[in-house]
Parts: structure tokens; sequence; C-alpha cells
């Protein structure tokens, strides 16, 4: 499947068919600080993603005071 | 594959996101009607305003800002927003670009001041004329603009979008120090004093996860890119080792500010020294210790040297506030 990343903005290829918790970990990102966005809408921890998705990891955190 | 489904706590619709520290899931319309509510809680258990009162929003364009106008003008508010141009590169255009389309889809009023434009400078630039973090800069313009339109525009409230993530991580440093003047005033509501709007945080109570998902239900398109200046500043560092104890013991953020807002800062009201005599800056009246305010000195220093593009002061330092 296809993710995009952000910050900086670019995309990588992963293996579907695991749930969002377990691709989160692979990229190393913290749950925290990141929402997971399948096909245009936000998904749970134990979503399973398919192959087949067009997946978004958007980070949440800003940095300015 | 037919996926188990994680299921709304409220409803028991398919969820949309889990939120460890409330030990639950929510549905995309439970998760707004949580927001709602813990902004409502906010609003009154700090008395910010009153529904009758103007409010000025401060808004960059980013999801906080965007989700406070948001929610503010949903829970009934009469909010009018004030986007500042600092200058800083593409990053700047493409946030006052979703600043201005929010307000326009909404039919909201969005002020708008451009440094560059109506004082000479901009946050790059600054960042070099004053030999300081570009956030040093960039936050004593972007406090004196915001009190100046608020007192200016008749708003007896200015608000802005620091979350509960801004509030812990800016608690968590001046903690570190023990600075215990500025851990004195970090309240969500500051009163208005001569020269100062009042000044509040309705989403104090809300992690930048949740303020992040209301803007994705619903569907308010925002700044998503970091400001190229932010890059490696304390503040993120603050954020990232406060994130790694609530993975492993959610709820723990909102645990370190919102109990030191109710039990610690009563006890550190006595050092809140309400300013040691302020008189007027002789440039622009604002209120200041000296003779001239900390606006106008970074505003001369800056209007008088070479305009510096973003990218030149990346690739010679890459450190910020
Ligand atoms: S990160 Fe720093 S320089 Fe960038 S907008 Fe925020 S305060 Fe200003
Ligand atoms: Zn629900
Ligand atoms: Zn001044």
């Amino acid at each position: 499947m296809r993710v995009l990343l952000r910050n900086p903005r670019r995309e990588v290829e992963l293996a579907g068919g695991r749930p969002v918790r377990t691709v989160l970990a692979e990229l190393g990102l913290a749950r925290e600080a990141h929402l997971v966005i399948r096909n245009g809408t936000l998904v749970v921890d134990d979503a399973v993603l398919d192959d087949g998705d067009v997946v978004e990891v958007r980070p949440v955190i800003s940095g300015g005071t | 594959m037919v996926a188990s489904v994680s299921k709304c706590r409220v409803c028991k619709q398919p969820a949309v996101i889990d939120l460890p520290r409330h030990n639950a899931k929510f549905c995309a319309e439970h998760l707004l009607e949580l927001c709602r509510r813990q902004v409502t809680k906010a609003i009154e258990q700090f008395a910010m305003f009153r529904s009758e009162e103007r409010i000025l929003v401060a808004v960059s364009g980013g999801k906080d800002s965007l989700a406070v106008w948001d929610l503010l003008i949903e829970l009934g508010y009469q909010a009018d927003g004030l986007y500042v141009g600092l200058g800083i590169g593409e990053y700047s255009d493409v946030s006052g670009q979703y600043a201005q389309a929010f307000a326009e889809r909404r039919g909201l009023h969005l002020h708008r001041v451009d440094l560059r434009d109506q004082y000479g400078y901009d946050i790059p630039t600054a960042a070099r004329a004053t030999r300081r973090v570009p956030c040093s800069a960039c936050g004593t313009s972007k406090r004196h603009l915001f009190d100046r339109a608020a007192l200016d525009g008749g708003y007896p409230v200015l608000v802005t979008g620091h979350n509960l993530d801004d509030e812990a991580a800016v608690l968590f440093g001046n903690t570190l120090r023990w600075d215990v003047p500025y851990l004195a005033r970090q309240l969500p509501v500051l009163g208005a004093r001569p020269g100062f709007p009042r000044k509040a945080k309705p989403l104090c109570r809300l992690t930048e996860r949740e303020t992040a998902a209301w803007c994705i239900v619903r569907g308010i398109d925002y700044q998503v890119e970091e400001c190229p200046m932010a890059a490696g500043n304390r503040h993120l560092a603050y954020k990232a080792a406060l994130n790694g104890v609530e993975e492993d013991s959610p709820g723990t953020k909102a645990a370190f500010y919102l109990n030191f807002v109710e039990r610690m800062a009563p006890l550190l009201a006595g050092q809140r020294a309400e300013s040691a005599e302020l008189g007027e800056c002789q440039r622009c009246g604002a209120p200041t210790t000296g003779e001239v305010c900390a606006f106008c000195r970074v505003r001369e220093r800056s209007a008088a040297h070479a305009p510096v593009p973003v990218e030149l002061l990346l690739g010679s330092k890459r450190r910020a506030g």
C-alpha cells in the first residue's frame, strides 16, 4: 500500500494486511504524536490496512510556542 | 478480509479514534462531542469569557488555531480572526492561504497584518539582525501585534490555540528550571492589564492529537508542514519526552498540567508580581519597563537590516528557540 508521510512530505510503499499499530511501530512513530487516515477517513489503532488502501500518517505535533 | 471493528464507547458505531487517556474509542460524532465538552468545560472552569464578549482569535493556519476558531463559532461565540504574515518563505504563504480559505468558507472575518509590508521586516531577517533564535523575535512580534489588534479592535479577549501538549511542554521546561516567575504566570486565562487584553487558551484540556482529529473530521484543511524554523527546538524535545511517558501511562500529560493549574498555581499566586512599574514605549505607546518596548527594538534593528531569505538562515544554522 502507498503511505504518505509528512514533514517532509514523502511516500513509501509498505506491506498491507496489518493493523495501524504495527505499521506505526515499523515506521518508528509514536502513537501519541500521529493520526492515521485511510482513504480520507480517520482510523483506529487496530484497524487493518489493506494493500489497496491509500494511507496518510499525519504527525500532530507543532513546534512553535 | 473482515477485520474486527472497534466500536465507539458511546454509540457502538465503528470508531475512528482511540484515546488511551480516556481508555476509550470514539466515532466521529462522539469525538466532536468530546472536544466540544472539553472546550466548554475549560471556558467555564477558568471563566475565560462570556457569550456576549467579542473574541479575537490568533490564527496561524495550523490545526490548533483553526480548530479553536471553529469550536468557538460552533459553541455560539462571536469570534474574528487575526493572521500575522511572518514572512517565513513558502511556509508563511501557504499558512496564510489556509487561514484565508477557512474564513471565506465559513463567512468569518479575518484581519490581516503583514510584518514586511507594514513594519518593514520579516522573521528570518529579525533572527539574523537580533542574533537570537527565530522563535524569540517571532514570539515578541506576534504577542505585540495580537495585543495591539485586540485593544484597537475593541476585543476584550484574545484567544490562542495553545493545546494541552503545548502547555504541558512549557510547564515541563519551566519546572526543569524551577522558573518561578514563569510558573506563576502559566495559567489558562490571564486577566487584562493596562495595555494588554485578557488572554485565554480554550484548548488547554485537549491534546494535539485531539485538535488535529477535530480538523480532520470537520474537513478543515490546515497547514500540516512545520515551520522550518522550529526544527530541533527545545519545545519539541519536551513534547517528545512527555509523549514517551504518556505512551506508558496514558493521562500523565493531562494530570501534569491540569493538576498544576488546580493545585500548584494557587500556591504561586503571591509570586505573580502584578507588573513592576510599566511605562509607555516612546515609539508605539505599548506598556514596557524600558523606554522602548521589545517589539520596537526588534523592529528597528530588523528593518535596518538587508532582507534575509529563510533558506539562507536555515543553511547557516539549524537551531531554533
Ligand atoms: S516555530 Fe518559531 S519562528 Fe516558526 S512560527 Fe512558530 S514561533 Fe515563529
Ligand atoms: Zn459514537
Ligand atoms: Zn514600542
